[in-house]
């Protein structure tokens, strides 16, 4: 028999044609949009990162030549403070829902991680501060670290749980059976399988929180010079952005962009070095 | 029913056709022998062309099936005893034919005396190959044990007929090749109660996982 | 020959002529409300080969897996009756050291994500067995003893992942030797092997037992005939009959065995 194109063939391209071609529009779009964002900071923030700007306190609207090192340092201090705090805290919840929780405990463990990880970032901050800035009177870098924290564990928990899960029940029950408590098999087998994982949703997490304003407008405040310890009110880069943004002065706005330019290139760092770490060959056999 | 299954079908129906054969050829053996008749002992040397082609064919089917399926347990010892029992049954063609060809000197003659006759032994031949295809068929331990059994019987006629013919060749030289003829006879007919008593034996370990060969049993295992 | 050895006496009662290593006396095992295990009991002989057979489902497994207490890592199981390693109860006591003493070896191959040497140290270090003792000769030991070292003298620091599916099975197996149990149970261990692999780890296995009890889950029937010294059948959680091997594969007693063996199950 002749193969034949039937017009119902003919239709069927078409169809298929168009509709490939609407992935790629779609696929397009996604694309251009941070390329669009990117370009845009580094037209308008690219000029005023200079040399100053990591080195130099904010000055006064038309004064030229001012920095946000503190903004930098602080925002620095405010993260890996949170760090200290969250990751551990998540690291071990992880551990516990992949490993130990019961079936209903566990469930309503991992339901309340997701809802705390959904909860908008504003109210954390309102939270932190009526427990920690109210009592003290007083907004500070440590209150802007736990509001921080509380966004960084549920992420960190759903992360490490959700690595360690992929680790294959043989591997456990290979440690177990040579008489290694549960433990000592999570520690020395398990988590080393899932460490690769497990320290990318980790930076992911921690990249996240780096660029969170309104929590830290409720906590750490702002301030237009170095904190004096973890007590005292401290810049950061994202609530500097916030206020030099909103600020009627044009030398304020470049600097903000030029904030945002860093902060963007700080958080695609954090990225790329999760990438990579993944990427580094697979830890585990498919 | 699985293929294999409808195989093992098929090699114990050639076993039982074999049998058949065997046991009609051993039959008309004997009939040739007592009662002269040379039809029969033509037909018996032509039959046994059709015995060996039955014992290659099972051997072969026999083997495929080892080959192929790794039996075990029943299906092991059917296997292992269906190769078993065919040698028997291409040894016990061999065995009529070497009496037919001992018969046809006999036809135009007239029989040599004696106390227990080829017909009576033939008989219990006959009924012990018989009765050990019946126990083949009917996986009957307890019918192969009456046949181990009565192999003594024919091993005493035999004894007998030997002695007798002795004494002839002793007393007439004239007669010393026709007696040695019954000697023989007698010979391939107790080799043939022989066979039926291996085809018993291996009923018995087809049957009931028991090897009951050269009496190494204490007491008797089929009872048990 | 000896006539007497040519005697077989088919209702030759247990098969445990040897000493017994291990015993488990009407053991009931519960996947939830699920029965896995009815009233299993079951005499594992003194450096013996012991094989359990059965279809998928019918227990063999979960029963090896109580053996080292290994099923307690299961949520919601439960265990009835007396398994007893040397005549002790093996339930009431410290489970690590039960699982030192009786190794397991799975279904695949599980190395650790670690290098071969890491693989084999890690029980005896995690055992406290180190001290006093040099690493490098318990790896070399441990790797003769599964037949490996061979091919693993020259990558024993190169991931335990660069071995092939066979060697990483008898990486489990060195693994497993490293802390020298008494016994060591595998759960199917070939059944993701080639038929070379299968052959070099049953050769592995008969040599193995001068120096501990093994006890071998296996779909492979003819695995059980070749290495085994006694099988048990088990179905729908019980065990049906436990024998020579001999006896189970040439003349098996109970019916449902020898539907199964001959492939006329179901």
């Amino acid at each position: 028999m002749p193969i034949k194109t039937t017009p119902r063939n003919r239709w069927r391209n078409a169809v298929n044609d168009v509709m490939l071609s609407l992935t790629a529009v779609c696929a397009f779009l996604t694309v251009s949009a941070l390329f669009t964002i990117l370009g845009y900071l580094l037209y308008n923030g690219g000029k005023s990162v200079d040399l100053n700007f990591f080195t130099k306190l904010p000055l006064a609207p038309g004064q030229d030549g001012g920095g946000m090192a503190n903004a930098i340092v602080g925002s620095a201090t405010i993260v890996i403070l949170a760090s200290v705090i969250g990751l551990p805290i998540g690291f071990f919840a992880g551990i516990y829902l992949a490993e130990f929780s019961p079936k209903k405990f566990g469930f309503l463990i991992r339901y309340t991680a997701d809802l705390l990880n959904g909860v908008p970032s504003i109210i954390i901050g309102i939270f932190a501060w009526t427990v920690v800035v109210r009592p003290f009177h007083q907004f500070s870098a440590l209150a802007g670290s736990l509001a921080l924290s509380l966004m960084l564990i549920p992420i960190t928990a759903r992360g490490t749980e959700q690595f360690l899960l992929e680790v294959p029940r043989t591997m456990r029950e290979g440690a177990l059976a040579l008489g290694a408590p549960m433990w000592v098999t999570i520690m020395t087998v398990i988590v080393p399988a899932a460490r690769k994982g497990i320290m990318t949703s980790m930076i992911l997490g921690v990249a996240r929180i780096s660029g969170e304003t309104a929590p830290l407008l409720f906590t750490a405040l702002g301030n237009q010079f170095w904190a004096d310890g973890l007590m005292q009110p401290t810049a950061s880069l994202p609530a500097m952005i916030f206020t030099h943004a909103t600020a009627p002065y044009d030398d304020w706005h470049r600097q903000a962009w030029a904030a945002g330019l860093v902060l963007l290139g700080l958080v695609f760092v954090a990225n790329i070095t999760a990438r990579m770490i993944v990427s580094r060959g697979a830890s585990l056999p498919k | 029913m699985r293929p294999f299954e409808e195989e093992l079908k098929s090699l114990n129906g050639a076993l039982q056709e074999m049998g058949a054969l065997v046991a009609q050829s051993i039959h008309r053996a004997v009939m040739a022998l007592v009662e002269k008749n040379e039809d029969y002992a033509h037909q018996v040397v032509r039959d046994e062309a059709r015995i060996n082609q039955c014992e290659i064919q099972i051997d072969d089917l026999a083997t495929t099936l080892i080959v192929r399926e790794s039996p075990v347990a029943g299906d092991m010892r059917f296997l292992v005893g269906a190769i078993k029992i065919n040698t028997d049954l291409e040894r016990m063609g061999d065995m009529a034919v070497g009496i037919v060809e001992r018969a046809f000197t006999s036809l135009h003659q007239s029989d040599l005396p004696m106390e227990v006759g080829f017909t009576e032994m033939g008989n219990l031949v006959e009924s012990m190959v018989l009765t050990s295809l019946d126990a083949f068929v009917a996986r009957d331990a307890k019918l192969a044990q009456s046949v181990i059994t009565s192999d003594d019987a024919i091993d005493k006629i035999r004894n007998t007929i030997t002695r007798q013919m002795i004494d002839i060749m002793k007393k007439e030289p004239s007669m010393v090749e026709r007696a040695l003829d019954y000697v023989l006879i007698a010979r391939r007919l107790e080799r043939i109660a022989d066979h039926a008593t291996n085809i018993a034996e291996d009923v018995i370990f087809m049957v009931k996982g028991i090897d009951v060969r050269h009496r190494v049993t204490a007491g008797n295992p089929i009872s048990q | 020959m000896d006539p007497s050895s040519l005697q077989q006496s088919p209702t030759a009662a247990t098969p445990q002529a040897a000493p017994i290593k291990m015993r488990a006396s009407n053991v009931n095992f519960y996947y939830g409300k699920f029965q896995a295990l009815h009233n299993i009991s079951l005499d594992i002989a003194t450096n013996k080969v012991t094989a359990m057979i059965g279809p998928s489902g019918c227990g063999k497994s979960t029963f090896l897996r109580n053996l080292n207490r290994i099923n307690e890592t299961l949520r919601d199981t439960r265990i009835e009756g007396e398994i007893t390693l040397d005549g002790e109860d093996i339930l009431d006591k410290d489970v690590t050291e039960i699982r030192r003493r009786i190794g397991m070896v799975f279904q695949r191959p599980n190395p650790f994500p670690k290098s071969i040497f890491e693989n084999i140290i890690y029980g005896p270090k995690i055992n406290g067995m180190l001290k006093g003792r040099n690493a490098a000769e318990i790896v070399e030991k441990s790797l003769r003893r599964a037949a490996l070292w061979d091919e693993a003298k020259d990558k024993l620091h190169e991931s335990a992942y660069a071995l092939s599916g066979g060697q990483q099975q008898r990486l489990c197996i060195a693994r497993a030797l490293a802390v020298d149990p008494e016994v060591l149970l595998l759960d199917e261990p070939c059944s993701a092997l080639d038929p070379i692999a299968t052959a070099k780890i049953e050769d592995l296995l008969v040599g193995l037992k001068d120096q501990c009890t093994i006890v071998i889950v296996t779909h492979n029937m003819q695995q059980a005939a070749r290495v085994a010294d006694t099988t048990g059948f088990f179905l729908l959680g019980k065990l049906i009959e436990h024998d020579k091997t001999d006896v189970i594969f040439k003349n098996p007693s109970k019916r449902e065995t020898e539907d199964y063996i001959t492939g006329r199950f179901g």
